[in-house]
This record gives C-alpha cells, structure tokens and sequence, in this order.
C-alpha cells in the first residue's frame, strides 16, 4: 500500500476521430475526474504526440501527480512510449496503466452510448487499478553475441553475410545439403534478367569462405530452448556419408557409381530429370560435398554394392558410409528465421490439368526448362519432345482465389512476364499471358511490361476457367484448350496452345507451423510467420530476439527479401552492440514470510526459475529466469507468491472497477 | 481488577467450547487470571446479567459458532456493545464453518430435507401464560464479521490448544495485535508437517482418492498419493494435527492472510497439479473429486465471493 | 417497459494470443458486441479462480478466459494450467447452481480476429437466454450472493 496520498491524472485521448467518432471523449474525461484520487483529468487530440507526452510531463512536476491512466489505443502499441513520457517527467515508469478504448471499443462498437460507458468503465478500472502500482526497475540482461540463422536461401545468406560482415559469428542451418533456396532453381531475376546464379553464387562462395560463418548443411533446428540474449539451440546434422573436411570437390564419384543411368527422380530439377544415389544437388552447390541417398543406393540397401564411388575417391577417403548423424548444442542471442516458402501445389486446381496433360508445367519447372544448366539443356522442349509454338502463361494459380488462397503472391505476375520473354526468345512461339491485373510496381518492373507490349506477347484479362484437351474442331486437334472470359472483349474465348504454364503462387512450407512452435512465435492467418505489427515492425516477431527475413513472413520478390534481411540483421545487431536488454519487471517473487516450501511452485514453471532454498525451506525465484507469466503465482495454494504489476489485489480493483455500478 | 472476559456459541458444536477445556492444566491459570461473566456451558450467567452491565465493561468476548438465526445475531450485537474487543473464535465464527454448508440452499431447503413433509416449525407456543418464541432461521449462515465488526480471529474446528493459550497470550499483551489479525502463524500447514521432505518436487496426480477408497500410506506425504489434502492452502497453527492422525488437512484454519477467498485458492491450486492435457484426461481425473464445494469450501463457504449472503444484515454496531 | 437486459461479461485475455486478436478486430474493424470488458494479464495460467469467482459476485453475468491453442501458449504451458482450473471450476459453478455456460475458456490465437467477434456475440445471446446471474433486491438467482 502506499504511504503517501496518491494523486492521479487521467488522461483521455481523441486520436484525432478514431476514439472521438465514436466514444464521448469529454464525459469520459468528466467521469475520470469525479472518480477517488484523481487529481487531474484531460482531454487530448494525440496523446501520443511530442505534445501529448510533455503535458503528462509537465502535469507530473504542476500537479504533483504520483500516478498517471491514459486512455487511448493498445498498449501493445504506446505504453512503452508513455512509460517513457514517465520517466522523463521524474516518475517512475510502472506508476502507469493504459486503457485501450479504441483497437476494443471505439473501432468494433458502434453505439456511441454503449462504447462510452465502457470506456468509462474501462477507465474506472485502470484508475483503482493504478493506485496499487509500486515502483519497479527493468532488469538487464546480457546478449551472446552469436546469431542463428535458420534457411539458407538469398534472405538467409544475405543477413548472414551482412552480420559476419560486421565481426558477429553466424550459425547458418539449411535443411537442404546445399544453401541457395528457391532463387538457385530460377533461370533470370526480373526486370533486369541478370542471371540468377550470377548473382547468387558468388553469395553463396562468400558465405563457404567467410570465417565467422558456420555453416551447416542437411541440418535442421530440433530444440530451441532460452530467451532473448540466451537461446540454446539442438541442431540435428544429418549425415552426407560423404565427409565435408576431407571432399575436395571433384565429384569423380558421380561418374563412378555403379548406376549407369541415373534413375531417381531429380528434386532440384523438380523431377524433370534423374539423378544418381550419390548425387549434388545442382553444379554450383555450397558446399561443394555431393551427398548419398540412403533410400536409394545399392550398398545402404543391399550391402552388395561394388562401391565404385568410395575407389574413385581414392586416397582422400572422403566417402564413409557408417557416417552418423551428430547433434550440436549451440548458444547464440538472437534467431533470424528465413525459412522461405512453397510453391503452391498445382494439382490443387485439376482443372488446370496439370499432372493429367503432360504438357502443362508449374512456373518453377519452365524456369528449370529455359536454364541452361537444365534438365533439357535450357531448350524449352516438352514433355512429348516437341518444341511449342503457342504458349498460355496462366496466372493467379492458386492466388486471389476464394478456393485456394485468398492473397496475391506479389512476383507472379512479374515472373509470368520474364518466362514469357524467355520462352519466345528460345522458341519463337506465341505467348498468351491471361491475367487478371497486372501487377508491376517495382522499380523497372511497369518498364518491363511494356516491353513485352512491344515483343507482341498477346495479354488476355480474364481468370482461366478450365485446360482441357476436348477440342471442337480440327484447329484445336492435339493442342490444349485454355477457355477464358476476355473480360475487356466481353465474350468467351477458346485459345488453343501447346503448352500451358501455370504461374503457381507462394504459400507458407508445410512445416511452418511446426517451426514457429519450435522457436514460439505465431503465424498469422494465413499460415506465415507473424511479425510484430505489419508497418512498423516487419521483422520483428513477439518474441524477443527472434526475427523474420524474406518469405516465410510473406510472399516477396528478391529485392525485398534482400532488403528485409538486412533488415532482421540490423535488428540482430542493435541488440547485440547494444550488449543487453532491458527485461520487463512483471516478475514473480516470494513472500519468505507467508511461503510454507510447500514445493508447488517449483514445478509450475517452465523455466525452471522457481526452487527450494534448503537453508530456509522456502522457495525463491530467480528472477532473470521468470519471464513474467503468472502460473505460479495462482498456483501457490497460500497466496506466497506475487506478480509484479500483475498482483491479485491489483486485478481486484481492475474488477472492481468494471463491475460496480456507475 | 481482573478483566472480564465472556464466551458464547452461536451455530455451534460444541468442539470450541471443549478447546478451551482442552487447555487443561492451563485453563486454571486462564481462570485465575481473568473473570469470566458469561459462558451457558458452563457457568450461570444470564443473558439479562450481560445486558445489565455497561457498554464495553467485558474486556474481551469470545464468540464461537456462525450466526444463523435471528437470536444468534441479537446475542453477537448484544455482546459487541458490552465488550471492548470481539474474538471470531474458530471456523464456525471466523468463516461460517461446516454449517456454512448449508448455504447451497435456504432455511426452507434446510426444513424440507430434514423434516421432509413437515410444516415448518412453530414460531410460538403459550404455555402457562408464558410466552415461548423460536428465533427466525435465515436464509443463510453468516461468519459473525458480517453480524458483527470483530477485532481478531482464532481459527480452528476447533482451535487447537498451542493457539488457545497463544491467542490469550497474544491478546492480553502490551502493544496488543493489529486490529483484524487472525491469531495464528501466517505460513500453511505444510510449515509444520511432519511429512513435507516426503513431499515430491513434482507432483502431478492422475486419480483423486477418498479417504473411504484406500489406505493412506503413514509416511508419504498425503497430497502425493492422490488424496486432496488441502495442507499447503491452509494456516498453520494446528500442529498437523489432522495428518498425525493419518487423515488428510480438510482446511479448518482457512486462508493465509495473503488469500482472499479460501475454496478458489485451493480448488485453484489442487487443480494445478492435476495431469494430463486432455480436457477427457482432465475430466477423469477431476471425476475423483466428487464434491467439490464440500472438498474446498468445507469450512468457509459463508466467508467466500459466491456463498454468502448481502443486504439482510447490516454491519454495524446497535 | 423493462429496459433489455444486457449481460455484463468480465473477459480475461492471455497478452500474446487473444488479447491481440482483441486488437486485430479492432484494426480490422470487426464489429461486435459492447457488453465484454477485458482484463489483461500475461498468461491465461496467470487467471486465479479467485478472480473468477470475484467477478461473478460482483455483478459479472459471465466470465471468459482468452488463451492461447493448446501447444502455442507462449510460456509453454499456462494455458494447460488454466485448463484444468476451468474444468474444476465448473463443477464447483454446478455444484452452486450456476450455469456452466456461464463461465467459457477459449483458445484464440493473435490471427483469429473474427474469433473474438464471433465469441463473444455468442456468449452475449446465451447470456440473454440465461437471464442475469442475480435477480433483482428481494430475489435470489442461484441461492448465492456476494460477500467481500
């Protein structure tokens, strides 16, 4: 309880008509001020403006006011700023409670007296609330200067250049045995066409030969375990059988396996061609280690195997098929998660065709066509052998679409008019792209388009309804019919094509879900991770010290997802430079006189915080361990422990305060 | 001159009456030291000599038992005028107590199921041009600290004798003990149980026993073997008395003061240490505590946010 | 002419998961009922029964608790705590004479903005349906009334 008088201002905000259309800021400000101990109730247009904080500011020192309420939007958004607007004015900085009347009133209310009598409950709540507040001091806590960074496409390696860059040691972890994502299959980046291995690879050397890079390849996150500035990390490192230290690259044992023909289904090259057991997953691949598939070779199978590969590597006896998997154990202070994306999954939408008419493909796979380190050698031939000579570009597949995803994929559009221009520069073929908007808002990109106007590909508005090969006349014999409503002409169209490609849009991994558990972030609707607020904070997630870059956030081209990781390794490194982080003080502590060591708590939390202290038989709590939950504190059968800013006679009044009769 | 002192039941059992027997040999120096003026179990005193004397000439009064009927309440407003300090003595005068219970239904509820098909009872009979009145039975029992203000509490059913004699003690010493203080050590039961090292670090139950259903082993602690002792939510002072006898902690010393009411806490941390994370998991287990007002609020119903009763007595002094 | 009632609801919602779907429906102005006012604490395992039992004896016709989905509290395990509270405390609610509807636990994660729309207008039509938990001066709802 406090000694002295507490003296309360309540300050009450319009924000401009987001509150005021709705909530009677005025008779709220009224009713503020008749409640018990407050001293000082106002009114105010921004109360999170420079004005606005410095009247809290001033009002401390005029009024002599020991406890401050404002009423305004979520404290998820200002009550950091106005606990600061404390400090400055000479208190202390937990003497505050905020009331949110707008995210939970003024915007999803629309009776103005109803929405005003909340508010003034509401308001009523914070002020008995806030008389209780006791003074508290953030703790600190030191950040490891290590970063994880998980997914080793362009978003992780650019953050985890940028951060070795600057002196910070990087643990990079990709699931696949090479880094380079999704940008390793494409064949040319839009609008300028540079090649993307171009400009990947070099990248992707950098990271191999930088020192403070770790690199991990075939290896995946499995525990994560700690908080801000303290993570302890499992990482599972599957074997290659081929060992990374003694390989030098020479890939002889590709040509020696005994499989003369490759006969398994290539995943880089999205199945368009085969590989061999022992294999690397495309020539530029970081590290240069091939890697053996245990499902398929001869020797993990049958143990039978001549082993041809294992004599070609001769003296460097790099291949050891009794490799293990090994699991290290790593500390860092901060995660960037750049785990990417999928391709949406065309056989979703069957009356696309695709997996029923061989010659309808996904955009990834055209890509695979027109690269000249391809399955066809960068000749764009179909599945039957033949070359097309009309092509239709589908897009919004499994975009934009009530059935399958509701958003826009941002690069289709792009990338549906890049392997427009590349498949008629291979093949000479008509091009029909069918679109519904044209999305091109990227520096160069609109310049892009046009330039396709001029290359005489045929733009067609309309949402493909069906390919089919039920043809009508001898005109349509042996080709795919796309069927579409020209929206701009006004009638339905048949276009006959010899090969479709379908622009597939992008949607979060399947194990998205599954990944933000492991490291106890959200994902938001859609299923990509969630960052902390979608303007401000983009790479920020809830949880301290974990960051997002590129697609696994939401879908993005290259540029972006470049600017992004810079971005979270920014972020990385404000924290660690700045060498700690301030901890909420909304900590457990026991009350030695009340506690009976009665043990209950220690096993309530999950961050083993909480123990017996033999000595005195009564539990203490370490409190640069509690992060501030709570369980504990309702789970103490005789009331010996208490919450900072979050104590039992606190809620009472907060209920209080909401339920006694105005 | 020796202080006055009285005691008095209201709805009681008796069992506090005998507390202050159970003092034993200490009960002369009690005697010795004090002149008791008032105690029907005991003495002859009448109700009109309490009325006779002067406001506030009884030093300390002791009431026990809750207040339930209309003559209980005159008695607590009648000795609350005539003393300068009131005692809540034991659960039943502290937190309403076992008849307390009775607060899941009203006084016709309670008629009906004990006098099933009765009319209710006479409120008054005429015998020999005297005039004999039962007292009204209310609606619900009440702690005497919502008939009355009280100044300290001793809790039990019945307090134990350490407490007894502690509370004279305490009472009768110079500064006195903060008003509203309840006469006992803060700490819960576990504080002085003989069994607390045998109490796990973690312990999650999976079943609830009734002490009817299994034999209870005599060292391990109770809590851990299944049985809803409520030990660590309840005040010490009793000297694990309950336990000694190898009979799970039912709660009659109440809350700690640092608890407002005393079921949810204990029905709130009981259910922490349930397993499972399945709500049929959960339920199963939850199945073994079949009655739970009875489990958590055996003592305490009248004193609790849900079972009480507002409105029909003013608090305040006559 | 009887005023209508309407219900007033004590909700207590997790910071991290339901009190942010609060938000989100505020941001995407999503539009529901006014009768739920929130209490924020940290951790749906936070919740004492006390404060549930406390609200329902001061005036609250219903009382929700907004947690995270099992498997996603963002401190491991309190909403498991709370889980277990409430089935407890539904029985004892039973017991009393107070309907179980009354008292509702749902996981809301911060992306199900419409969830909390959708919950509570629901929980206000119930407790319509249900009438207040206590009746006016002179009558009893549930035998139980308030004390502290």
């Amino acid at each position: 309880m406090p000694d002295r008088e507490v003296r309360i201002g309540v300050y009450t905000c319009h924000c401009g008509t987001n509150i005021a259309a709705t909530v009677d800021v005025r008779a709220v400000a009224e009713f503020a001020a008749a409640l018990p101990h407050v001293v000082l109730s106002r009114e105010y247009k921004y109360m999170c403006s420079e004005p606005g904080q410095d009247l809290i500011r001033q009002d401390i020192r005029d009024h002599n006011l020991n406890r401050i309420v404002v009423a305004s939007c979520s404290p998820h958004l200002h009550e950091h700023t106005f606990r600061t607007a404390l400090k400055v004015g000479g208190l202390n900085p937990y003497y505050f409670h905020m009331v949110n009347i707008r995210e939970q009133v003024s915007w999803v209310h629309t009776d103005r007296a109803q929405a005003t009598k909340k508010a003034k409950y509401l308001v009523r709540a914070a002020v008995r609330r806030v008389g209780l507040h006791e003074p508290l001091e953030r703790g600190r806590v030191a950040i490891h200067p290590d970063v994880l960074v998980v997914g080793g496409g362009i978003a992780g390696i650019h953050a985890a250049l940028t951060l070795a860059n600057a002196g910070k040691h990087v643990f990079l972890v990709e699931k696949e045995p090479t880094i380079g994502g999704h940008m390793a299959r494409f064949d040319k980046t839009f609008p300028t066409l540079d090649c993307a291995a171009c400009i990947l690879t070099p990248k992707m050397s950098a990271v191999r030969a930088h020192p403070n890079i770790t690199l991990w390849t075939y290896a995946e996150v499995t525990k994560v375990d700690g908080y801000v500035g303290n993570y302890k990390a499992t990482v599972l490192r599957h074997p290659r059988y081929v060992d990374e230290d003694l390989c030098s690259g020479c890939l002889q044992c590709l040509e020696a396996c005994v499989y003369k023909q490759a006969k398994v289904p290539d995943d880089f090259n999205l199945g368009l061609s085969k590989r061999r057991p022992i294999y690397i997953p495309f020539p530029q691949a970081v590290p240069q280690v091939p890697v053996v598939d245990p499902e398929t070779c001869i020797q993990f199978k049958s143990g039978k195997c001549k082993t041809t590969c294992i004599e070609a590597c001769g003296e460097r006896h790099a291949i050891n098929l009794q490799a293990e998997s090994k699991v290290e154990q790593i500390e860092v202070g901060t995660v960037i998660l750049a785990t990417g994306f999928q391709t949406f999954d065309a056989a979703r939408t069957p009356y696309y065709g695709y997996g029923r008419y061989p010659n309808v493909y996904t955009a990834l796979e055209v890509e695979r066509l027109v690269n000249a380190s391809g399955p066809t050698g960068g000749e764009v031939v179909m599945r039957d052998g033949r070359k097309p000579q009309t092509v239709g570009i589908v897009h919004c597949v499994g975009s934009r679409d009530e059935n399958t995803h509701r958003w826009c994929s941002r690069v289709c559009c792009m990338y549906s008019l890049k392997l427009a221009h590349l498949i008629k520069e291979h093949t000479g073929a008509e091009i029909f792209n069918f679109y519904i908007d044209i999305r091109t808002p990227g520096k160069g990109f609109e310049e892009f388009y046009q330039k396709l106007l001029n290359e005489h590909v045929h733009f067609i508005r309309g949402r493909v309804a069906e390919v089919t090969d039920w043809v009508f006349d001898a005109s349509e014999e042996g080709k795919l019919v796309i069927r579409v409503e020209d929206t701009l002409a006004g009638f339905v169209r048949r276009i006959p094509v010899d090969m479709v490609v379908l622009a597939t849009g992008l949607e979060p991994r399947a194990d998205a879900a599954e990944v933000r558990r492991l490291f106890n972030i959200s994902c938001g609707g859609e299923g990509f991770f969630l960052e902390r607020h979608p303007k401000l904070a983009p790479v920020n997630t809830f949880t301290d010290g974990i960051f997002l870059a590129g697609c696994c956030q939401g879908p993005k081209d290259i540029p972006d997802t470049v600017a992004q990781a810079g971005a979270a390794a920014a972020e990385a490194m404000a924290l660690i430079d700045a060498g700690y982080v301030e901890t909420e003080p909304n900590t457990a502590h026991v009350d030695e006189a009340v506690c009976c060591g009665c043990k209950t708590c220690n096993s309530m939390c999950p961050y083993h915080a909480i123990s017996l202290v033999e000595e005195i038989r009564k539990s203490r709590v370490n409190e640069a361990l509690c992060k501030g939950c709570g369980t504990c504190v309702a789970a103490c059968p005789s009331g010996a422990i208490r919450q900072n800013l979050f104590e039992d006679e606190e809620i009472f009044e907060e209920i209080e305060g909401i339920l006694s009769n105005a | 001159m020796k202080p006055k002192v009285a005691f008095y039941w209201c709805a009681s059992c008796g069992g506090c009456e005998e507390a202050v027997l159970d003092l034993a040999e200490a009960v002369l120096d009690v005697a010795a030291a004090v002149d008791i003026v008032f105690w029907p179990v005991a003495l002859d005193f009448k109700e009109a000599d309490v009325a006779g004397m002067d406001d506030g000439a009884i030093a300390i009064s002791f009431v026990n038992g809750a207040v339930r009927t209309s003559h209980q309440l005159e008695m607590a407003r009648l000795l609350r005028r005539k003393s300068k300090l009131v005692v809540a003595f034991g659960a039943c005068a502290q937190l309403g107590g076992i008849p307390g219970l009775a607060n899941l239904t009203t006084a016709s509820g309670v008629l009906d199921e004990v006098y099933r098909d009765m009319a209710v009872p006479l409120r008054e009979i005429r015998e020999d041009g005297a005039t004999l009145t039962l007292p009204e039975l209310f609606d619900a029992v009440f702690a005497l600290d919502r008939a009355i203000p009280v100044d300290y509490y001793v809790p039990g059913c019945p307090p134990s004798p350490k407490v007894v004699a502690d509370a004279f003690q305490a009472l009768l010493r110079d500064p006195p003990p903060e008003p509203g203080t309840v006469l006992a050590p803060n700490q819960a039961m576990c504080d002085e149980c003989p069994r607390r090292d045998r109490r796990p670090e973690d312990v999650k139950l999976a079943r609830f026993y009734g002490v009817e259903e299994r034999a209870i082993d005599p060292a391990d602690c109770i809590l851990a073997q299944g049985f809803p002792c409520l030990g660590p939510a309840t005040r010490a002072g009793c000297g694990a008395r309950c336990i000694k006898g190898n009979m799970p902690c039912t709660g009659c010393f109440g809350p700690t003061s640092a608890v407002r009411d005393y079921g949810a806490k204990a029905l709130c941390s009981i259910a922490s240490i349930v397993s499972g994370n399945e709500v049929e998991e959960i339920d199963g287990t939850l199945d073994g505590i079949a009655d739970p007002v009875g489990t958590f609020y055996r003592y305490s119903l009248p004193a609790s946010f849900l079972g009480g009763q507002a409105g029909n007595l003013p608090h305040g002094r006559q | 002419m009887p005023e209508e009632f309407e219900p007033k609801i004590v909700a207590f919602f997790c910071n991290w998961c339901t009190y942010l779907a609060a938000d989100l429906a505020g941001t995407s102005r999503i539009r529901y009922a006014p009768n739920a006012e929130v209490v924020r604490v940290m951790c749906s395992g936070r919740i004492d029964v006390q404060f549930i039992l406390k609200a329902f004896a001061k005036g609250a016709d219903g009382v929700l608790i907004g947690g995270c989905h099992p498997g996603d509290c963002h401190y491991q395990e309190g909403n498991y705590k709370a889980l277990r509270r409430y089935r407890l405390v539904q029985r004892l609610l039973r017991q009393m004479g107070i309907e179980e509807e009354r008292l509702r636990l749902e996981w809301i994660s911060a992306a199900e903005g419409d969830r909390v729309r959708v919950v509570i207008n629901e929980m206000v039509e119930t407790l319509k349906r249900l009438g207040p938990l206590r009746k006016a001066e002179g009558e009893r709802a549930a035998d139980l009334v308030e004390v502290a």
